[in-house]
């Protein structure tokens, strides 16, 4: 019984080797990487090619490049583009803005047929709302605790 | 203008950083809203310890483009606003550096859905 049992076994661990995740997350890493590292350099070249064309501050120049980036996510997204991008690049297509972007989209759109106030207006921050939510309370505890420390005379 | 090996290092910089998302996506089963919204808190805190800023000088867009460059601008916003305005401007600083971003998601958000409809699904 139990030799007959073991080929099974051994094929079905085999098989459940295949499907694991282990070596697909690997492959899946790399993907990531590269395809978030191009959104990356796209991203670089609109801020180079924006510094040409305008005179950009530090600080201008940044929100020049993620106003272009959130514009391009929204368009790929519009377009039906984005999801494809996503499948195949995983995170690397969820961590950098355009990814942001996408969460707003995709809901915009869903909820379209809900109407523009209570639909659109009301959903479109369904996933992009929690990234505002903790990130400016964290920012603003951040000033707070920085405010504490100028305060103490401490270091600029 | 940047140089071939900055692009170098943009690419690689910000294929890290996804990299470490997908590792938390595959081995974690966080959803991608907990990620983004990890991520931007983490891109704060390590901005407030004063580690997000060299990456940011190697990386360039490659650490600015992903989310945690988002959480980056917050934070050196929220203090550049302490120092200059007190507790005013730890409260006004984090959402005036990015602003234009909020702003822009919004519009062009809205107008996705103007002008867009959902593909259907299979």
């Amino acid at each position: 019984m139990k030799q007959e049992k073991t080929p099974e076994q051994r094929q079905y661990e085999q098989k459940v080797n295949e499907m694991m995740p282990k070596s697909r997350t690997g492959f899946q890493c790399i993907k990531a990487f590269i395809s978030g590292g191009i959104i990356c350099c796209i991203g670089q070249l609109i801020s180079d090619v924006g510094s040409l064309m305008f005179t950009f501050t530090e600080k201008s120049r940044g929100a020049f490049t993620s106003i272009v980036l959130i514009f391009l996510g929204m368009l790929l997204t519009g377009i039906g583009v984005y999801d494809k991008i996503g499948k195949f690049s995983g995170a690397g297509s969820i961590v950098p803005i355009t990814g942001f972007a996408n969460s707003i989209v995709a809901p915009a759109m869903e909820y379209k047929r809900e109407g523009y106030i209570l639909g659109v207006g009301a959903n479109m921050f369904k996933l992009a709302g929690p990234v505002l939510v903790y990130g400016i309370a964290s920012s603003v505890l951040v000033g707070l605790i920085y405010c504490i420390i100028y305060a103490l005379g401490g270091k600029a | 203008m940047s140089s071939f090996t900055d692009y170098i290092w943009v690419f690689v910089v910000g294929g890290l950083i996804c990299v470490v998302g997908q590792l938390l996506l595959s081995y974690t089963r966080l959803t991608s809203a907990r990620i983004l919204v990890l991520f931007v808190t983490l891109g704060v805190v390590l901005s407030a310890i004063g580690v997000y800023e060299p990456l940011e000088e190697l990386g360039k867009a490659g650490a600015t483009v992903p989310l945690t460059g988002f959480g980056h601008s917050l934070a050196q916003g929220a203090i550049e606003g302490a120092k200059n305005e007190g507790i005013l401007g730890a409260f006004t600083g984090g959402v005036k550096a990015t602003a234009g971003g909020i702003a822009a998601a919004v519009v062009f958000g809205y107008l996705a859905s103007v002008f867009f409809t959902p593909k259907t699904k299979k």
